[in-house]
């Protein structure tokens, strides 16, 4: 039975990539724009850019004014209360790499800093670096078979050494939505400080930062139909006076000397130079879009494709799932088949999937495997670009076998 | 100058194809040519990296004339190797850096498999050889 998605036309990329022969599967890389986006850059772009936080002519003023518009629409969507602030970075990577910066002064040798077996390495390797500056351990929590973090094993390894517990909400290659709650508690009951990777949870399905307990969240605003170049920190209150600023420059400093200076507070005080004022506006018009969408039908169209995915990928023969997805994606391989191969067929077909180690080799390889194809969704998709995805499958699998 | 026999026969080959299907399965075919290589020879050192699939390239100059045997953990790839192969076979370094490879890749139809964003390493192939004709 076919399923439109009601949404797919506010997406104009999809119907040009159409017409190219192309379907698009790989979301969870980044996302086609809604047509709210593009006409919100170009307002923007088209009456009059201005540098923010700057300027008192009357451009500045109506750029600012925008600028923390979006800060507080960010702010509203995650729920951010007055314990907390949004800062703006150039990515989820950069917003990650600000907090392992921003900390680094904290930490003594010895100390701990739990990330768990399947992060991106945009999650893994600013900790990983942070404890080879500094000498400290980094404890890696260990996987339970159905692709999430072994509970039992995560909270005899996160003990009163922890200082950090840095962990994804939603795994990019298996699917799995992570058992945040229970670690985050435990960790903040140990003194740790807690970061959430949501680059890949923020897209499917609202997140509460206030429900969720942590002291950090991260995501990029590409992933979640936004533009690119802009990420976002939040971060509550007290665990954001800990941070040292890591980047300098303009609009950072309260006060500038050739030979000292200081800094303002959070969030102008990590927000150095000119920011990316555009993409800020352009998320801006993105969740004023996506806060106008029927939120249950989103989660229903979207639990309705991966349930289609997973069934079309388990009827056949040779095909292993990684680990248990529970949303958004699945990552696969193919009995005898490279993946390599498999990912070259579907591109002449097409069909737009990611192949590789998808920025989580450790995890990859763990899996005893030096790749897989995934496929991601996204509230666009129908339930046509699966077949078309499947018929390709079959015909490449059917050459190679 | 005149392509080897070898390379002619594919480019007939490649040519006549009509569709994807057509070429990959003679990319499959082609791959099977590729001479095998040894365990010994599939080494670290010979592996070219910066690949989705594991490649090796394994070079030897006689007279002055170059001689590679390929191989790949992934069949199409191999395809991709063994077309490379017969175009560059017996050629010396100095024709081997006056060939313009990805040029003979577009007669064949596959420019695709060169364009920056592949990561199937027929790339990192013909910057290994390029620093082997280059005396590096």
């Amino acid at each position: 039975m076919f399923q439109p998605s009601p949404w797919r036309a506010d997406f104009p990329a999809i119907a040009a990539l159409q017409r190219q022969h192309q379907t698009y599967l790989d979301s969870a890389a980044t996302s086609q724009k809604p047509q709210a986006l593009l006409d919100a850059l170009s307002h923007y772009y088209g009456h009059g850019a201005a540098n923010v936080h700057r300027a008192q002519h009357l451009p500045g003023a109506l750029a600012t004014q925008a600028f923390e518009a979006s800060r507080d629409k960010v702010a509203a969507w995650l729920n951010v209360g007055a314990s907390g602030q949004i800062v703006f970075t150039h990515g989820a990577t950069s917003a990650l790499n600000l907090l392992a910066y921003g900390l680094e002064p904290r930490f003594e040798a010895g100390e701990e800093i739990a990330v768990s077996a399947l992060e991106h390495h945009a999650n893994l390797l600013p900790w990983q670096q942070l404890a080879r500056r500094r000498g400290l351990k980094l404890v890696i929590l260990p996987l339970a078979e159905n692709g999430q973090i072994d509970l039992d094993a995560a909270l005899q390894l996160i003990g009163p050494r922890t200082r950090v517990l840095a962990v994804s909400q939603l795994s990019n290659v298996l699917g799995s939505w992570q058992p945040l709650q229970p670690l985050l508690a435990h960790a903040r009951a140990q003194g740790a400080l807690t970061v959430v990777d949501g680059a890949q949870g923020i897209v499917h399905g609202r997140q509460d930062v206030d429900l969720l307990g942590c002291d950090f969240y991260v995501f990029s605003s590409h992933k979640l139909y936004g533009p690119d170049g802009l990420g976002v920190l939040y971060g509550c209150s007290q665990a954001l006076a800990l941070l040292r600023p890591w980047q300098f420059g303009g609009e950072m400093v309260q006060l500038a000397g050739y030979q000292e200076s200081s800094f303002r507070a959070a969030p102008l005080g990590f927000e150095a130079g000119t920011p990316p004022i555009a993409s800020v506006i352009g998320l801006g018009a993105t969740l004023d879009y996506l806060a106008s969408l029927d939120a249950s039908a989103v989660a229903e169209h979207e639990a309705a494709l991966h349930r289609h995915l997973l069934r079309g990928l388990n009827d056949r023969e040779g095909i292993r799932i990684l680990g248990q997805p529970q949303a958004a994606l699945a990552s696969f391989v193919v009995d005898g088949v490279h993946n390599a191969d498999l990912a070259h067929l579907l591109t002449e077909q097409g069909i737009a999937v990611r192949a590789g180690h998808h920025c989580a080799m450790p995890l990859v390889n763990s899996l005893g495997l030096d790749g897989a194809i995934r496929v991601s969704l996204a509230l666009y998709n129908d339930s046509d670009d699966l077949q078309r995805f499947f018929s390709a499958l079959d015909q490449a699998l059917e050459l190679l076998r | 100058m005149s392509l080897p026999n070898a390379a002619q026969d594919a480019l007939d080959a490649f040519t006549a194809a009509s569709g994807w299907e057509q070429r990959a399965r003679l990319l499959m075919q082609w791959g099977e040519r590729l001479a095998p290589m040894t365990d010994e020879e599939k080494s670290d050192e010979q592996r070219v990296h910066g690949c989705e699939s594991k490649v090796w390239l394994v070079a030897r100059q006689d007279d002055g004339r170059w001689h590679f045997n390929a191989s790949s953990d992934a069949r199409l790839i191999r395809g991709l190797l063994a077309l490379l192969l017969v175009r560059v076979d017996g050629l010396s370094s100095a024709e081997l850096q006056q060939l313009d490879l990805p040029a003979w890749f577009t007669q064949l139809g596959l420019s695709r498999q060169l364009s920056p964003s592949r990561s199937n390493g027929l790339n990192a192939v013909l910057q290994r050889m390029a620093q082997l004709a280059a005396g590096a």
